[in-house]
Order: C-alpha cells, then structure tokens, then sequence
C-alpha cells in the first residue's frame, strides 16, 4: 500500500481496497478494450454499411443483473469491515480529544494532557471526539481512520496500534485560516514506555506552557521559531514590532503588558502582516501572569 | 424524419433580432436559440475565470506561500468551485444547448416561456455578478468552500452572505429554466413527435428538468436559512445557539447531490446524440437509455448522505445511504453499456465529436468506478476528505460532464453558427486535454491514497512529488483548452461555411440550414419516425 499498516482497522479497509478496486480496474479494462475494439472492427470503410440492430432485451438484462449483483457484493464487504471498524470493544482506554481552530487537545482519564495522540501499542483505544468552534475532522491515515468534531455533540473512534511509531494526525473537514496547519501526531510507544510517561512525574511541566497547549494557543504559535496562523513565541519579549492599532501602524517594543493586552484583547494591535482572526480565550488573572513568566524566559 | 430540406437563403437567426438592434437586439431576445448563444458566452466566461483560479491554485501547491497567501487560497478553492458548479456546470449544457436545441428536436418554434425564458438568462447573470463582486468587495471574497459548512459559514467575516445571496437568485434561474422545459416537452412536440420518437438527449434534459424544479428550492431555502442566521443571529446550524450544524449537511446535500445529476444527465444526453450519428446506426436499447435517465434522476434523491459518511450522523443511517449509493450506479453502467453496443455493427467515424465522447466515456468510468470505491463505507473511513474526493469529483464533473459539453459544443458548432472547425487542431487539442487531464487528476487519487487532506494551503513533504505532477498536468490540460477554443473562436470569423447536415445526423435540427432561421421551421415537421434513422 501507500501508507504505513498501522491499526486493526487499517487491514480491514485495506482487504477491502484490494477486492473493490481489482473489480473496478477488471470493469474498467473490459469496457475500454471493447469500446476500442468494435471502434477498429467497424470502422467506416468504402462500401461498408451498417447493419441496424435495435437492442436486445435479454443484453439489457444481463448488463442490468450483474452489475446490480456486482454493487451489491461491494456494499456487503464495505459494510463489514465498517462494523468491525466501529464496533468497539467494552473494556477500553478512553481518550477525549479535543479539537478547536487550529490546534489538537488530547486529554487522559488521570488529568494528563498532551499535543501529541500517546497510546501504548496492541491496546485497543477509545477516542471521544468534540470541538469548541467550528466542524473539524479527525484523521490518521496510517489507521484509515476519520471522524468529525462536532461542536455541541460529541463523536467516537477506536483503533488498536499495531506498530509502534509516529503517524500524521490532519484536521480534514475545512475550518478557516490555519486548517492546513491542524496537524499532529499519534505516537504509539511500547506499553511499558507509555504507562511510565502516563504516571509520569513532572506530569504537568512548565505552568505557562501547560496553559498554552490548553488554551489552544500554540495551535497558531510556535514555540520553536517557525510561522503558524500568527507571530512564534520564540524570543518574543523585548523584539520590536510593527503592529497596526485602530487602523494605524506604530512601532513598539513587546512588553508584559503588551502580552496580556494582546490575550484580553486580541483585536487591539495587530503585528502587520498577520490576519486578525485571534479568538478572546477566557484567562484568569493568575494563568495570564504564569503565561508572561513562561513567555518572558522563552529564548 | 422528415426529408425535406430547407436550403433556401432564409435570414437566419443570427441576422434577424427581432425589435432592437445591436446588443438589445441579444439581452432583450425571447429566441430560444439566441439565448442559448447568451448563456454560452456567459458560460464560457464564467468557465474561463474558473479555470484561471484553478491554475492559480495549482501554481501555489508546487510551493506553497511564494505566490499566493492562505488567506487567499481559502478564497480562491470556495470561488473555484462557486463558479465552476453554479455558474458553470449547472447551467452549462441545459441552458446553452438545451435551450437552442430543445425546441428543434421537438419540431417546435421556441420555448413554451419564451420571456420566462430570457428573464432566467437576466437572474443568471445577476447572480452570477453578485458572485464575482463577493470577490472584490471590503470584507474579502468567501472562505468557506463551496458547501458553506456551519458553523464556519456563519462565523467567518468574509462576503459568505453575498456569495449566497448571488446562488439564491442562480438557483432561481435554473428553477425557471426547468419548469419551461418540462412545460415545452410536455406542450409543444411536433406532430408525431411521441415520447419514444424524442431525441435521447430531450429525455435526459427532461430527467434533468424535473431535479432543476424539485431539488433547487431545498438549496434556496438552506442558502436563505444561512443568510438569516449570518445577518440576525437566529441560531438554525450554530451549536451555540441550539442549532445543529448536522442539519445544514443534510440539507445542503439534499440539493447538492441531485445536483451532481443536474450536471451529468444533460452530458449523458448530448453522448447518446452522437454515437449514432457516428456509427450510422440506430442507439442500442434506446428505451433503456431513457429511463435510465429517469432512473437516475429517481435514485439521485436518496444518495445525499453519502457525503456525510464521517459527519456523525448515525451508523445506521449510513448503511442505508451506501446501499442505495451503491444501486444508483447501476443505470449509468447500462447506459455505458449500451453506448459502446452502439458502435457494434456500425460504421464508426472518429470525428473530434466522437473523441471527446469516448474520453468521457473512459474518464466518467474512472468517475464511477472510483465512486464506488468511496461509497464503501469502511474506505470511505480511508478516503473521504482527501485528495481522492478532488480527484474522483473532476473526474465526474469535467471528464464527464465537462467532456460531454466539448463533445457537443464541437457536434453542434457548425449548426449554431454555420461555419466549420479545423477538425485537424480539435484532435489535437483533444489529444493533449486528454493527457494533461489524467496527469492533473490522477495524481491526485494517489495523494488521497497517501493520505493528502483536501483544501489544504501547505502540506508535509510526502506529498511534494504528486502535487508537483498534477500542476504540470494543469499547464498540460490548459494548453489544450486554449488550442480547442482558439479553434473555435478562429472558425467563427474564418471557417468555412458549414452545410445543413455536416455529420450526417438523423434529428430535426439537422433538417433546418445552418444557422437556422429565426422561427426554426416555416412549416411544422411531422415526425414518422424514430429519431435515429439512417438509410
């Protein structure tokens, strides 16, 4: 195949290509080469003439059956692997994940949360999937898996990994500016590793940038230099910028203040060159300063 | 068929305009036939921006950010397919040849509407300029996609109301259009001209007729639900608010995939004009080409949730869709079928109208083929989202549909403005569509196999290689547009003057000179007998 095996799942949908897409090239080879056949058998030629031949019934019930009997087998096989795919064992490791523009939140049963989709390899795995704006679509193709987040509902998917690794997570139902950066990834690590990172001390990391994940922030802005939807972290305190505020452009130096005016008030200044399109996230006075303090010592 | 041609130097429907002159003499006309000329030139130019933003799309996928912003690429996807399925395909062969040839081939004088009639050509365009101004106006062109997903739709500040408001006012057009051309072949068939004498492509547009008239509100009314709800808040699809975005699905595809039909059925009719006319032989199983269409049209109602495979709605409730999915592929087969049996015991000519139909007869069953892969539920899982939706989507709608318009647009050119294409540059340029068209699309089931989201600005490093691939196939595909209309906008000033009967055709249309005149027949045909007969 293109792409990695990596889930239960992946073998059911991957038999079934096989079997659907060798009818469908056996199909379209038939009806090309016939039709380039009787092209050249009867061409027009001097002296020739056709010969009228009105149809046949029993033709049209024939080329009617079969390929009625043809879709049918198709949607039976579609239809199994598709039970299997979502029937989803009792005993189970739940995952709530939460999706919003343009970042991926997973959330554990103990409190843990993480960008990045861990799950232990060979055990099945629930995801209970939502969104907090608009619809996303959650897809990792190495599983040949995908669901939408629905806002105001939620929406599952389960999978057993069967190799262990990193797979592309994409956000695949389109939901504004930075949908094509809504990636992520799943990391299926041995059972022993993932139960030691799941009990993990030092669990909860750097304050500030536990809320940044949360919050969704680095969703649009990177901690590592690199462009997202919005301006990185990476030594933003004390850079000069040029934003634009009501209309016009003024130059300042990034501050404190500057920081948390921009989260209570994100439309205020907008750094030139960046679109408007930051949601206000509702802070407390105390996370708003352990985002500063994070935000200062990022180098 | 009437054999008595009209050879007289009648004026022709090109020369005579009725009560105005000039360019009055075309918006104020109530000839069927010069308003199908008018929507043919809109068409064409709405066509032409489309393809333009498609390409534009394309140069940013070979390096994504150098040419063009995200912001911009957001636009210029949900303005592409605007335009190329409201503006473009809907209309396109109905409005263009249906209107021309529908009254001919029944051996009537015009329409049964005939202001009714040019008053939808007046909604298209209107509409059709709200689209473009929602574009250009502050507030910036549309970001949703084409299918104007809630809550997006609703939340985003960009030109969505406009957009939709130009659709609503299309979607009435074609409504219109519909309602006068199940009224035409229902009213004004020649004498003789029963049901089983009807030229295939009048079942096709009939088939099509009645979709325009039945499904097009459900998109007015999903279109003004969104309006209302971006303009006062009322909370019909926002979570929010008690709304559901489900049901803006639902609803938008209980137009949208009839819709699909809308644009294919017309494409199959044009199809099944030409295979006889170029195996000299009657259609095989003309009856069961017809209903098909009819059959089509039926099951094309009841398929919609396909779309919505991975939305959330029940399991259950996607079984069923797959089902009946899987069923409506059924008549496009046996019309297939029946194309190519055809050409058995014929005397085939390869003209350039028959080329583009076999290209569409392989493309649509690449369509259909793939269509069947992402009706199976469990692959839909895999696929769905992806570059493989793109790429089976203009396989359908521009292999298929797009395919049967260029067929019938070089079959009927000599008859609509009496002059005669290079044949020699139509081969060529179809040569080098058809190539470029499978490396443009091809590519992109292999991305969709690898995993590719659809409507994405930038991606991983995995897809560079096809993504590089399919923009050279746009170039490819490109040159060969401009070679085929270059050819044809040559031979409207400079070709030569086209007989009554190039092709040796069988329908009515082919009775009259070319172009005809201004009231079609001088005196009403009598019709005795199929519409494919060849001596």
């Amino acid at each position: 195949m293109f792409i990695p095996e990596a889930s239960n799942s992946a073998r059911y949908v991957d038999a079934a290509f096989l079997v659907i897409v060798g009818i469908s090239v056996a199909l379209l080879a038939g009806v090309t080469s016939v039709m380039l056949f009787l092209i050249f058998r009867y061409k027009r030629r001097r002296g020739t003439k056709a010969e009228q031949v009105e149809g046949g019934t029993a033709l049209e019930i024939i080329w009617t059956v079969i390929p009625v009997v043809l879709v049918l087998v198709m949607f039976v096989i579609g239809e199994r692997s598709f039970r299997l795919i979502r029937s989803a064992p009792r005993e189970i490791m739940t995952i709530r994940v939460d999706a919003r523009q343009w970042s991926w939140m997973f959330g554990y049963d103990n409190g843990r949360q993480s960008d990045q989709l861990r799950v232990p390899l060979g055990k099945p795995v629930k995801l209970r999937l939502s969104s907090r704006d608009v619809l996303h679509s959650f897809y990792v193709p190495a599983f040949r898996i995908k669901e939408d987040c629905v806002p105001g509902m939620e929406t599952y998917l389960w999978f057993t990994p069967q190799q262990q690794g990193s797979f592309d997570i994409f956000c695949t139902e389109y939901c504004g500016l930075g949908h094509s950066g809504m990636l992520a990834k799943v990391v299926v690590m041995p059972e022993k590793e993932f139960d030691e990172w799941y009990a993990g001390a030092g669990a909860k990391g750097n304050r500030g940038l536990q809320l940044l994940l949360e919050k969704g922030c680095l969703g649009c802005h990177t901690t590592d230099g690199t462009l997202k939807v919005g301006p990185t972290f990476k030594g933003i305190y004390g850079r000069t910028v040029t934003v634009v505020t009501s209309g016009k452009e003024r130059t300042i130096t990034v501050d404190g203040d500057y920081l948390k005016r921009s989260v209570l008030d994100p439309g205020a200044d907008i750094v030139k060159g960046f679109p408007p399109v930051m949601p206000k996230i509702p802070v407390t006075p105390e996370e708003l300063d352990a985002i500063e303090d994070y935000l200062e010592h990022l180098r | 068929m009437p054999a008595e041609s009209m050879t007289t130097s009648e004026r022709s429907y090109l020369q005579e305009g009725g009560r105005f002159k000039g360019v009055f003499s075309w918006i104020f006309t109530t000839d069927h036939k010069r308003i199908g000329i008018l929507y043919l030139a809109s068409i064409f130019t709405f066509f032409s921006i489309g393809v333009i933003i498609g390409l534009l799309m394309r140069l940013n996928l070979i390096e994504p950010g150098r040419f063009i912003s995200e912001r911009t690429y957001n636009s210029l996807f949900t303005v592409h397919g605007v335009i190329q399925i409201f503006l473009f395909i809907i209309p396109g062969i109905p409005a263009s040849f249906g209107n021309f040839f529908l009254p001919i081939h029944l051996g009537a004088r015009d329409v049964a509407f005939p202001r009714l009639n040019i008053f939808s050509w007046w909604l298209y365009i209107s509409g059709g300029a709200l689209v473009i101004l929602s574009i250009f106006l502050p507030g910036g062109a549309p970001d949703t996609g084409w299918t104007f997903y809630a809550p997006y739709s609703i939340r985003t500040t960009s030109n969505v109301s406009l957009a939709a408001s130009g659709i609503f006012i299309v979607g009435f057009s074609s409504i219109l259009t519909g309602l006068n051309f199940v009224t035409t072949i229902h009213r004004l068939r020649a004498p003789g001209m029963t049901w089983f004498r009807m030229p295939l492509f009048i079942w096709s547009l009939y088939a099509t007729a009645w979709t325009q008239i039945l499904a097009t509100p459900v998109l007015a009314i999903t279109l003004l639900l969104l309006i209302l709800e971006r303009s006062f808040g009322i909370g019909f699809f926002e979570p929010l608010k008690g709304g559901d975005p489900i049901m803006f699905e639902h609803l938008f595809w209980m137009y949208s995939h009839p819709a699909v039909y809308i644009m294919i059925l017309p494409a199959m009719g044009v199809v099944s004009e030409i295979f006889p006319v170029f195996s000299r032989k009657n259609i095989f199983g003309y009856k069961a080409v017809a209903f098909s269409s009819l059959g089509i049209a039926f099951f094309g109602y009841l398929v919609w949730g396909h779309h919505m495979f991975t939305s959330g709605m029940s399991d259950i409730s996607r079984v069923i869709f797959s089902l009946i999915t899987f069923l409506v592929a059924v008549p496009s087969g046996v019309k297939v079928f029946n194309w190519i049996a055809t050409m058995y015991k014929g005397s085939v000519r390869v003209d350039s109208p028959l080329l583009f139909c076999l290209a569409f007869i392989f493309l649509f069953s690449i369509a259909g083929l793939t269509g069947l892969i992402i009706g199976t539920l469990s692959l839909n899982l895999y696929l769905h989202g992806t570059y493989f939706i793109v790429g089976h989507f203009h396989y359908t709608m521009f292999g298929g549909a797009g395919f049967g318009f260029f067929a019938g647009l070089h079959y009927w050119f000599p008859k609509m403005f009496g002059r005669m294409f290079n044949e020699r540059a139509a081969k060529i340029a179809w040569l080098i569509m058809f190539i470029g068209f499978n490396i443009l699309y091809f590519s992109m089931f292999l991305l969709g196999l690898q995993g590719m989201p659809r409507r994405y600005f930038q991606y991983l490093p995995q897809f560079r290689m096809n993504h590089i691939l399919s923009t050279v196939g746009s170039w490819i595909l490109a040159a060969g547009l401009l070679i085929m209309f270059g050819n044809l906008i040559r031979a409207l000033f400079r070709g030569e003057k086209a007989p009554a009967n190039p092709w040796g055709g069988s329908t009515l249309e082919w009775t009259l000179p070319s172009p005809p005149g201004r009231e079609n027949f001088r005196e009403t045909p009598v019709v005795r007998g199929g519409p494919y007969t060849f001596e």
